[in-house]
């Protein structure tokens, strides 16, 4: 009978009075909403305890990311009727700032967890096994385009030259100082090409000569261009744009 | 006025349950988030031949603007998931919902819009609240989906190709946004309209009109 006590203590105050206070409340929460709605948006997310909690929910999803991908799942594949003229361009720079790599002097590094490190002169990339995939192509901005891209898969790469397969992460630097990293189980996926041609032509320098990891199974910024040197470490590397807030698995 | 003061406690009665009011706001904030990073992410890209002002948008640039979408986007999930578990196995949704009758829907929008609001008992909904609230739950529940489509056009491509592709699921994607959009803006200004309908939704019960 306590329970009713207290509700008879309650509801014997005068009805007004509680009236009062319940408008007190909503005056003050609505006062707070406002106070919210007066930062603009931009404001909100540079606050630091806001950007603390933003970043720790990116870093759960890419934990989420990671559980959901299934290494055996393909990207869907197009015909090359398909493919969309022309292929955009895009980086972090305009395209009259496209960076020029020597091809005959081109030697592609490995550090890290990897076997055997020797350097890759572009004739011994191009002699290994060669397969080619029409995918989509999906721009964290939103939009999308479809383009065949032919290369070597990663893993059979990576299985050459003795990498440690069981390790984190596989990190890139390019030759235009973007830079970014991805999960092994992604490098392993049977769709993850070391790409050297673009529509059958040697990757021209727009698309990344000379060469861009492809990845149809991540958004279009986690596919480096002009890769000057890579390494496999257990250790986070972060990225260009993921140092900045793009999340870091960013799969698809 | 006065004669309402001296009313007996027994003339209010429960409206919605706890457990509605406490999704309904964590949902409203949560949509309010979406919403905004939403047009922000999507001005980075424009569907049509329009942005959003900045000012209506979250999250300062597009990284941030994502940042604000795929961190609300679980609480909009699991708060939906818990009200839509709670509205079927306590017949929230039969009692209250059920059942939808389009002509009676269409003939309380049109009272509505002559000014005569069916809307005495708070706790009966009208045919027109009934199909707006059901409406707005499927359209909801179809972003989640679409979104879904969007985010993960791999590994859920059964559920993309659903929406006719990746590019499919933008489309539906925005356009469930703009009813949605429409249909809480129609229940703002009924809330408006009828003031004493807002208070319930904090406290959950309102006084008996005799």
């Amino acid at each position: 009978m306590k329970k009713n006590g207290m509700e008879a203590s309650l509801s014997d105050q005068p009805e007004g009075q509680i009236r009062n206070i319940e408008r007190r409340v909503f005056l003050k929460q609505g006062l707070s909403l406002g106070a919210l709605a007066l930062l603009s948006g931009c404001e909100l997310t540079e606050d630091e305890s806001v950007q603390s909690v933003l970043l720790a929910m990116s870093r759960w999803n890419d934990r989420a990311q990671g559980w959901l991908f299934d290494p055996s799942k393909l990207a869907p594949e197009y015909p090359e009727s398909a493919i969309t003229k022309p292929f955009p361009f895009n980086a972090y720079y305009a395209e009259d700032e496209i960076r020029l790599v020597d091809g005959a002097s081109y030697k592609l590094e490995l550090s890290g967890r990897i076997r055997d490190r020797k350097p890759w002169s572009l004739p011994e990339l191009y002699a290994l096994p060669q397969s080619s995939q029409v995918t989509r192509h999906i721009c964290v901005e939103g939009w999308s385009a479809i383009g065949k891209w032919s290369g070597v898969r990663f893993r059979t790469f990576l299985e050459r030259v003795g990498a440690d397969l069981g390790a984190g992460y596989v990190g890139f630097k390019c030759a235009d100082d973007y830079y970014s990293s991805i999960d092994m189980a992604t490098a392993l996926h049977p769709q993850t090409l070391l790409t050297f041609r673009y529509a059958d032509q040697i990757l021209p320098p727009k698309y990344g000569f000379p060469m861009k990891l492809r990845i149809p199974t991540k958004l279009g910024f986690k596919n480096p261009k002009h890769i000057m040197a890579m390494f496999v470490t257990n250790t986070y590397p972060g990225g260009y744009w993921e140092d900045q807030g793009y999340n870091w698995f960013s799969g698809s | 006025m006065d004669a309402v003061h001296k009313e007996q406690p027994t003339d209010w009665m429960r409206i919605h349950p706890l457990v509605v009011r406490i999704t309904h706001w964590i949902n409203a904030f949560a949509i309010f988030i979406m919403l905004a990073s939403g047009w922000r992410i999507y001005n980075a890209a424009p569907l049509f031949d329009f942005k959003f002002p900045k000012d209506l948008t979250l999250g300062g640039w597009l990284g941030g603007g994502l940042q604000w979408h795929f961190a609300a986007m679980w609480l909009l999930a699991a708060n939906g998931l818990v009200y839509l578990l709670y509205g079927i196995a306590f017949g929230h949704f039969r009692r209250k919902l059920l059942p939808i009758a389009p002509r009676a829907a269409l003939r309380d929008v049109l009272e509505a819009l002559r000014g005569r609001l069916a809307h005495q008992d708070l706790s009966v909904y009208n045919a027109a609240q009934r199909a707006a609230y059901l409406g707005l739950i499927v359209v909801i529940a179809l972003l989640v989906f679409s979104g879904l489509a969007i985010w993960k056009p791999v590994q859920l491509q059964e559920l993309t190709a659903l929406f006719g592709g990746y590019e499919g699921a933008r489309v539906v994607h925005f356009l469930a946004m703009a009813i949605m959009v429409l249909i809480v803006l129609v229940h703002i200004v009924m809330v408006i309209l009828v003031p004493r309908t807002f208070p319930t939704m904090i406290t959950g019960r309102a006084r008996r009109m005799s």
